[in-house]
């Protein structure tokens, strides 16, 4: 596909594609969002700039390869397991705590965000191999 | 609404097993779509449908038994995370196939059955 | 009781390690030492068995019917011991015969994923859990199946993709339907229920869709198409592989569910558990004889010895559970090793066709008696361990009257001796073909046969240590037919 608009615009959506998808992963636990849709988001970002050129391009610029975004992911998953079962005595437990921001509610952050942002990045993985798989190599 | 979803569920399985049935191996695929997205929403409809009652509790909510039931909600989400990887993998697999071979047609596919 | 998730815990986190670490030389060593771990940490967890009695964890302390609940009973317990000591013989037996254009790290990646989904549907507690591990079994499968990408690769992974998802789309279709009719999903709970609840009609819809989803995963008689035309594809190590845990895992499940909650309506399901059984047997037996592969004659034969299994579970009486469990693990373990003696006689004459080899018995006597200890245990001599398997359930079939079905698993047991004698007399005794003489011979090295005599030594230690395992497997029969203890440890009464 050869089109300037799509290519221009690339540059600014995606970015806007990844901001979205940190949005979505981050007031997932109790509104609608979370992170396999969020890292779907970011995979597809990642993805936009194949699209506006041709796959190979962007199988040349992405410096990360997309199974050391699926070992962080599956890493940080493998990690959540664990709090649980130190301090609570029963593996996967979710351990939760508040983060105090000032002016606001604070944040709550627990295990189970852990294992989120954990599928966010193994999506953003597996998507990208995806389209790597599926994409014209030659 | 639950009758509506019922019959959409049986004709997507109609309609997917008709497309497996074809000799193309790209409609083999669709047919598969087809028929993970009809059990989707059978599991989906398994325990009934509630409407404007999400699974969400907070510290006012005194009632709980109108809430839709979470687990099919739980459940299809996992199955269609699942399902999409399995039709992603037919997609590269056929792709793959049809580099080599440059068929689409499944009676092609006999060489591994052959009597030797 | 943290401990028991250890059988996921450990391949997962190898998983990453090698998904990391991209070397092929380290993954040498991490396959056999990972597998071996794995064999300890069952063995461990067998022990604790024997000490406590059925373990549970509510995984994110989420109280049973609730959560998601992992529990290691005795046939648990069993599948586990076996499977990982197929892993680690197949990782062994991977690390000499995977051919350049698979690469070592991504072979050993999804070896441990798939080991991981096997493992867990071995000590899952959950129906709904029990899809997800299958779908982490089916997926490493799909693409260890297609690893190499050579054209009957391809079509033969098409093809048993396409039943596989078809399986798992009916397991899945069932599985709903369970819910919607129970409201659980918890299979302790769904015993709890079931067994107290004679509404059998409404049940039949679940229990044949579960029963055809893992009848296309057991390979059993109508729906076994996918297993011959595809398993003879890939690299023989990932054959072996297949052939040791994937049907085994369907039978499995057969096994748990039709005697823990699918109980309604005994006299019917039992009838069709004994027809499929037997056609399997027969079917597969029959198509065995008629092949001059050595691949897809032991492909066949995983079919015709799965109806054995599935016969056990029909009998349905403590010694024929007790029966279909020793022949399952017996079966495991010489399976694999007459697949892997196959990869070995290829090995030396570069050929799986049995018409183009001979003359292996003067040249290879090693290769030869490590290959007749399985192939005699699959035919079911004394004394290795397929002889007291098959009598236990020959016996079981005589005491419960079902002698139609006896003595077809008595005659197809020639079917089979007649199929593991073909491959002797070509393979071993009979001369070299003359004009295929000229290729050039590979040599074998000790480590070729440490795989194949690690799973001659188990099958024949099997046999003759056969009253300890009769004990364990009877212990297991029981708990089957009787399920109340796993039930009451599921929710701590």
């Amino acid at each position: 596909m050869n089109s300037v608009i799509l290519q221009i615009a690339s540059k600014y959506v995606r970015w806007m594609l990844i901001i979205f998808s940190v949005i979505m992963l981050v007031r997932g636990h109790n509104l609608p969002g979370g992170g396999f849709i969020g890292g779907l988001l970011a995979g597809l970002s990642l993805a936009y700039k194949g699209f506006a050129f041709t796959p190979s391009i962007f199988e040349k610029e992405m410096k990360i390869r997309p199974e050391i975004f699926m070992a962080l992911g599956l890493t940080l998953i493998f990690i959540s397991l664990w709090p649980g079962a130190v301090l609570e005595g029963t593996l996967m437990q979710g351990i939760w705590f508040t983060i105090q921001i000032p002016f606001t509610e604070g944040y709550k952050f627990g295990t189970p965000f852990l294992f989120d942002i954990g599928v966010y990045f193994a999506v953003i993985g597996v998507t990208i191999l995806f389209l790597f798989s599926l994409s014209d190599k030659k | 609404m639950e009758i509506l979803l019922a019959i959409i569920v049986g004709v997507l399985y109609t309609a997917g097993v008709y497309m497996l049935l074809r000799r193309s191996i790209v409609k083999f695929i669709i047919g598969i779509i087809f028929m993970s997205n009809a059990t989707n929403l059978l599991v989906f409809l398994s325990a009934g449908l509630v409407q404007g009652n999400p699974a969400f509790v907070n510290a006012t909510t005194v009632d709980t038994s109108h809430l839709a039931d979470p687990t099919p909600q739980a459940l299809v989400l996992t199955a269609i995370v699942i399902g999409l990887g399995m039709v992603v993998f037919i997609l590269a697999l056929k792709y793959k196939y049809f580099e080599i071979t440059g068929t689409d047609d499944l009676d092609q596919l006999k060489q591994t059955d052959e009597h030797s | 009781m943290n401990s028991i998730a250890l059988p996921l815990l450990l391949p997962f986190a190898i998983a990453i390690s090698l998904l990391l670490v991209r070397s092929d030389k380290l993954s040498k060593w991490v396959g056999p030492l990972g597998s071996l771990a794995m064999l300890a940490v069952a063995v461990y967890l067998n022990f604790q068995l024997q000490q406590n009695g059925i373990m549970t964890l509510n995984t994110g302390g989420w109280i049973a019917p609730f959560g998601i609940v992992l529990v290691v009973d005795h046939l648990s317990s069993l599948m586990l011991m076996v499977s990982a000591l197929i892993a680690f013989v197949i990782a062994l037996f991977a690390n000499r015969n995977l051919t350049e254009d698979i690469p070592m790290s991504r072979f050993y990646f999804f070896f441990f994923t798939l080991n991981m989904g096997v493992n867990g549907a071995f000590i899952t507690g959950d129906v709904f859990n029990l899809y997800v591990w299958f779908e982490v079994m089916l997926l490493s499968s799909f693409v260890l199946i297609t690893l190499g990408k050579k054209k009957e690769q391809l079509e033969g992974g098409i093809k048993y993709l396409a039943l596989n998802i078809m399986g798992s789309m009916l397991f899945l279709a069932g599985l709903g339907l369970l819910y919607g009719k129970t409201g659980t999903l918890n299979m302790a709970h769904l015993a709890e229920i079931l067994r107290n609840d004679h509404h059998a009609s409404l049940m039949s819809t679940s229990m044949v869709l579960f029963f055809v989803a893992f009848g296309i995963k057991a390979a059993v008689f109508p729906l076994y198409f996918w297993l011959p035309s595809s398993y003879h594809t890939p690299n023989i190590a990932v054959t072996s592989l297949f052939a040791g845990l994937l049907t085994k895992v369907g039978v499995y499940t057969l096994i748990r569910f039709f005697t823990l909650f699918f109980v309604q309506d005994q006299t019917f399901w039992h009838t069709l558990l004994l027809i499929v059984a037997g056609l399997t047997m027969v079917s597969g037996g029959m198509a065995a004889a008629s092949y001059y592969e050595t691949r897809r004659i032991l492909s066949y034969h995983i079919i015709s010895q799965i109806g054995y299994m599935i016969m056990g579970l029909g009998i349905f009486t403590p010694l024929a559970l007790a029966g279909a469990v020793f022949f399952t693990i017996h079966n495991m373990i010489a399976k694999t090793g007459t697949f892997v003696a196959a990869g070995l006689i290829a090995k030396i004459k570069g050929t799986y066709e049995l018409k183009e080899v001979g003359g292996l018995y003067k040249q290879n006597p090693v290769l030869a008696i490590l290959f007749i200890i399985p192939a005699f245990a699959l035919a079911g001599f004394p004394p290795i361990s397929g002889f007291f398997a098959k009598f236990m359930l020959l016996k079981a079939g005589i005491d419960s009257g079902q002698y139609l079905i006896t003595a077809v698993a008595l005659l197809t047991g020639f079917l089979t001796l007649y199929s593991m004698i073909k491959i002797w007399n070509e393979a071993f005794l009979k001369k070299q073909p003359e004009e295929k003489s000229q290729i050039t011979e590979v040599k074998l090295k000790i480590m070729d046969y440490m795989p194949l005599a690690i799973l001659a030594a188990a099958s024949l230690l099997m046999g003759l240590f056969a009253p300890s395992v009769f004990e364990y497997v009877m212990q297991t029969g029981d708990q089957l037919f009787e399920p109340s203890a796993y039930i009451n440890a599921v929710f701590k009464k």
